[in-house]
């Protein structure tokens, strides 16, 4: 019986000539990740270990980035756990403020995965360095602990879905919106436990930072990965960022799926979820005027060089409305400063927004931003779950970078085409 | 091993945020994570709950985050085990990493009232509600699940081997 690219992978980390669905294996990890909220967990879980050696101080990636530059003396405290561990154990991929970036837009750019890798990360989010066809996945602290001992984690070989894309994205139409248009069909449990693989002629046009949006959200249809092929555009990426081998799998024609999606890319149009689930979506035929109080453009899922370009092109010459507060969050600093001199900085900083250094912040209603009792926000983040972003009585909309920037021009939540772009 | 007490009832889709908002994740004491757990969808959980109590959820409870922090404020509240119609699958790999019973049965999710005393067996699978009489069969762990639980946790597995 034929395997998905999931389940090729995975044999091949677990020495196996072939897995199905349903297999408990043991694989061997390419890399194992935290950040400040879950690695002091682990960090702490580690000590209960036997051997308290790390498996191997190149394959883990510290990352800092939820509540860094430290928002309170409580994270300073956690950020200081995760230094510590990080030097006695010579960690080479700790990444301290000043060079750090949010987790999952950094490690594709340090060249930290490569397509073929098996990776675990203790944040959900892992799972977007499947757009470099990799097998990357969430778990929690005590898996990361385990990982970090062992360079092994437990898996259940998922069964996969399989999304064929055809045709092309219009003008203003991006990543997000394929993404918050797939959840939307099949809700936030639609792919639980499962693999979302995606093919189809129409994966060709997408760019990399398109395909990083898209995999990263696989959780928020409760994906266990989310997974590309790999093709010329991510070999030019690896070829750019990273000096590792890589493998490049490929689903046989005769892999089993649990279910196929098609989706014609020409066909979409901007995309909203509306509160408090990412499955709630809605396209602008059916959107009555919303006001709003901030727009936030960041995160793992959409703080990318191209996502602050396509604000940026919207904000040029506009003001944020009156009313609004507009915040940017270029997720790295590389990008930080690819934005610095490129100007984008400089027309969101005349348009009336504000510009931060990289960091989680609002995404989880951390600092940065955070709404009160009635606010309502359009974010380029990944999840609208009640209160994620401050009161549990304010809202969150989800949307594209250029939906979002529409909107604070608006002061309403608003597709580029009414400003006539 | 068995477990014994009065539900707590939740609807479908139970994320992590709000069984422990992430403003209350710059700690990692399982104390002081408990005393907010579910207070962005229940103010009073943390004043009801009793130790053994059984929390029961809907569909894909535990969605989310992969923070650790929300089976462990739940553990530490009292709960003596969770039953869901599904779980979400981070959330079901940790609580059995750090050793919260849970049983998936969408049968007894959906029957089993707030309120009411259930018993669930976790050798054999079978959730009994006492106040109804009602029985069902939960979903037994594959064997290599059950020897993490039965070690009490991941690391206590993989130190034992
Ligand atoms: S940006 Fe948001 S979703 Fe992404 S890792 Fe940070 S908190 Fe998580």
């Amino acid at each position: 019986m034929g395997m998905t690219m999931t389940q090729k992978i995975l044999a091949a980390h677990a020495g196996l000539p072939a897995v199905k669905a349903g297999d408990l294996i043991e694989a061997d990890l390419d890399l194992v990740l935290g950040n400040d909220i879950t690695s002091p967990v682990a960090i702490h879980e580690m000590e209960k270990f036997n051997t308290q050696e790390v498996f191997d101080k190149d394959k883990i990636a510290l990352v800092p980035d939820h509540f860094v530059p430290n928002k309170d003396i409580k994270s300073a405290e956690h950020c200081k756990i995760v230094r510590e561990f990080a030097k006695k154990n010579n960690i080479t991929n700790y990444f301290e403020v000043g060079q750090m970036g949010i987790e999952h837009a950094l490690l594709p750019e340090k060249g930290l995965v490569v397509a073929g890798d098996v990776v675990i990360g203790a944040d959900s989010h892992t799972c977007t360095y499947g757009a470099l066809g990799a097998f990357s996945t969430g778990i929690g602290s005590t898996d990361m602990a385990a990982g970090m001992a062992t360079g092994k984690a437990w898996f259940k070989v998922p069964e996969a879905i399989k999304i064929v894309l055809t045709g092309k994205l219009n003008k203003w139409v991006t990543g997000k919106d394929v993404i918050l248009h797939i959840i939307g069909k099949i809700g936030v449990d639609g792919a639980l436990y499962k693999s979302m693989e995606f093919t189809g002629e129409g994966v060709s046009s997408l760019t990399m930072d398109d395909r990083f949006t898209i995999a990263n959200m696989a959780i928020e249809a409760g994906g266990k990965n989310g997974i590309f092929p790999v093709d010329d555009k991510t070999k030019e990426f690896l070829k750019e960022h990273s000096d590792r081998e890589y493998v490049c799998y490929e689903a046989d024609e005769d892999a089993q799926y649990s279910e196929v999606l098609e989706i014609n890319l020409s066909e979409l149009t901007p995309t909203v979820s509306f509160p408090h689930l990412p499955e709630n979506t809605h396209t602008f035929d059916e959107i009555d005027d919303i006001k709003i109080d901030q727009v936030v453009i960041g995160s793992c899922t959409n703080g990318r060089i191209q996502d602050m370009r396509e604000a940026a092109e919207i904000l040029k010459g506009r003001k944020v409305a009156d009313g609004v507060r507009a915040i940017v969050i270029p997720a790295t600093q590389k990008i930080y400063l690819q934005a610095v001199e490129e100007g984008l900085v400089a027309t969101f900083i005349e348009a009336g927004a504000v510009v931060s250094t990289p960091t989680c912040g609002p995404c989880l209603g951390g600092y940065m931003g955070i709404l009160a009792q009635g606010e309502r926000c359009v974010a380029t983040t990944n999840r609208n779950f009640v209160g994620r972003m401050g009161h549990t009585e304010s809202e969150i909309y989800l949307a594209s970078p250029a939906v979002a920037a529409a909107s604070a021009v608006t002061g309403k939540i608003s597709q580029p085409s009414e400003l006539s772009l | 091993m068995k477990a014994n007490g009065n539900v707590i009832k939740y609807g479908d889709n139970v994320d992590t945020d709000v069984i422990i908002p992430a403003r209350y994740l710059n700690s990692s004491d399982p104390k002081e994570l408990a005393q907010h757990c579910m207070e962005d969808i229940d103010k009073d959980f943390v004043n009801k709950v009793k130790p053994g109590d059984i929390m029961v959820g809907g569909k894909n409870f535990g969605c989310g985050s992969s923070r650790e922090h929300a089976p462990i404020s739940i553990k530490a509240s009292g709960i003596s085990c969770v039953i869901a119609e599904t779980f979400a699958r981070i959330f079901y790999r940790n609580s059995i990493n750090i050793g919260l019973p849970i049983m998936e049965c969408p049968e007894a999710a959906k029957a089993i009232k707030d309120g009411d005393e259930v018993e669930v067996d976790f050798d054999s699978g079978i959730i009994t509600d006492k106040t109804t009489g009602e029985t069902f069969k939960g979903q037994a762990f594959p064997e290599f699940m059950q020897r993490i639980i039965n070690a009490e946790g991941l690391i206590n597995y993989i130190n034992s081997k």
